[in-house]
């Protein structure tokens, strides 16, 4: 039997935060300069350079990169040997509370959908829990802007509308979208499963790194060919042109139903900030 | 080279816009998003008066991150602009001509902009550290319950935009 401290895992979920919010990770500060080598549109080149730009200044002078923090979106993969004698849920809530005070971000959830009243501390998250064999506990954090969520989109499709059905619905998306996501976007598919599932798969693809590559062929020749696709759609930085639309492709799948194609598309920002740490539990 | 705006803009300044133009702003702009713009707009609706007189002035669509000790504002680049397009039209009857914020905006409110001669520029997305060094003061002026969504007036220095509708009605997009 395994055991993490509640403090610790609050304060971890604090700093995380924090530090999400203001460095953006080297792999995708990377992403964006091949991309400001590769641009020749020149109001595209001006934009990734006052990106890249950007970030260097929020990792030096400890501002956020974007003034929507975000609602936080954590994956706990949790180690089958702890055991918690405290309420998970509350405790990362906790520390979601206290990283968006304390490092002076933005609050930007409302209690109601309707009534639209600010619960003042970024509270609650969206916390979605999995099980791994051991007695780490994984954390994948994200604060996920508003505009990119906005324009992502889930549908059901025949299952006869195959491969080709996929790539028209991703493509119609990202066009569809143009500047709002922010540009230059990361693309998270997600294929297979059900309704409900389909949205995790998506999700769970743009916490994949920016440089790694699916394991699954099919997939994997499906995030080449839809990377080079939609840049050549000529969305580009913020929507105004260029070859500069998506950094990366990301597709996730599930088994599914014979009589199902589901395929959900989730859009990260170029302000793609995440995190992800493991505690070690201590032997109780 | 981008052209150097003092506002309030006059009128010859804003129809000599052209879409494309990279512009770089100074002296005071109001910030409303989502909420203020219900507000502002139920105000209206009520016959109540506005927080701030609307004629020939810039609003920009920004919720900033709150500022530390020491700094006059946040992290504050621009929100979504579509989702102002029902509001705009009333404020820029009311006098509004020019708005900042990111992203397409509706045939309706291309129109609109037409009509009023007003301009739409655009402002780059997630580069919200780097716009709040061009920020030089801040001060909530309006509806302070509504925390980020707040109206706020800001000094800008060299706030960098895109002219993305012109007072012609053409369009970047």
């Amino acid at each position: 039997m395994h055991k993490i401290d509640r403090l610790t895992l609050v304060n971890t979920i604090k700093d995380m935060i924090i530090e999400t919010t203001k460095k953006l990770g080297s792999s995708v500060v990377k992403s964006l300069n091949d991309a400001y080598d590769n641009e020749d549109n020149v109001i595209a080149k001006s934009i990734l350079n006052k990106i890249i730009e950007n970030q260097r200044i929020a990792r030096e002078e400890n501002i956020p990169l974007c003034q929507d923090t975000g609602v936080c979106v954590c994956i706990l993969e949790i180690g089958r040997d702890l055991v918690f004698d405290y309420d998970l849920t509350e405790a990362i809530n906790e520390g979601v509370s206290r990283g968006y005070t304390e490092g002076y971000l933005r609050k930007s959830v409302v209690k109601h959908p309707l009534n639209r009243v600010n619960t003042k501390d970024n509270t609650p998250a969206i916390i979605h829990y999995d099980f791994i064999p051991g007695n780490n506990l994984v954390i994948h954090l994200a604060p996920k802007g508003g505009g990119s969520e906005n324009m992502s989109t889930l549908k059901m499709l025949s299952p006869a509308d195959g491969r080709d059905g996929i790539i028209d619905f991703v493509l119609e998306t990202i066009k569809n979208a143009g500047g709002k996501p922010c540009p230059p976007i990361i693309v998270g598919i997600g294929i297979g499963g059900n309704f409900e599932h389909v949205a995790y798969l998506a999700k769970k693809a743009i916490f994949r790194p920016i440089d790694d590559e699916s394991q699954v062929l099919e997939d994997r020749l499906l995030e080449k060919e839809l990377l080079e696709r939609i840049n050549k759609l000529n969305v580009g930085p913020m929507g105004l042109g260029g070859r500069t639309t998506a950094l990366a492709v990301k597709v996730n799948s599930a088994p599914c139903h014979i009589a199902s194609l589901p395929v959900a598309v989730n859009l990260q920002c170029h302000s793609a900030r995440k995190k992800e740490v493991t505690l070690i539990g201590k032997k109780a | 080279m981008e052209k150097k705006l003092k506002t309030p803009i006059s009128d010859f300044e804003r129809v000599s816009l052209n879409i494309g133009d990279e512009v770089l702003i100074s002296g005071i702009i109001y910030t409303a998003r989502d909420a203020a713009h219900k507000n502002m707009v139920d105000a209206l609706d009520e016959s109540k008066e506005l927080p701030f007189d609307l004629k020939g002035q810039v609003v920009y669509y920004v919720g900033p991150t709150p500022a530390k000790p020491n700094q006059a504002i946040g992290s504050c680049g621009p929100t979504s602009s579509y989702r102002m397009d029902k509001f705009s039209p009333r404020l820029m009857k009311e006098g509004l001509k020019v708005m900042i914020g990111k992203g397409e905006r509706s045939q309706e409110l291309i129109n609109e902009v037409k009509k009023y001669q007003g301009v739409y520029l655009m402002a780059i997305g997630g580069i919200g550290a780097l716009l709040s060094k061009t920020v030089k003061s801040s001060e909530v002026i309006a509806y302070p319950e509504l925390g980020a969504e707040a109206i706020r007036k800001l000094e800008v220095v060299n706030f960098p935009a895109i002219v993305a509708i012109d007072s012609k009605g053409n369009t970047l997009f």
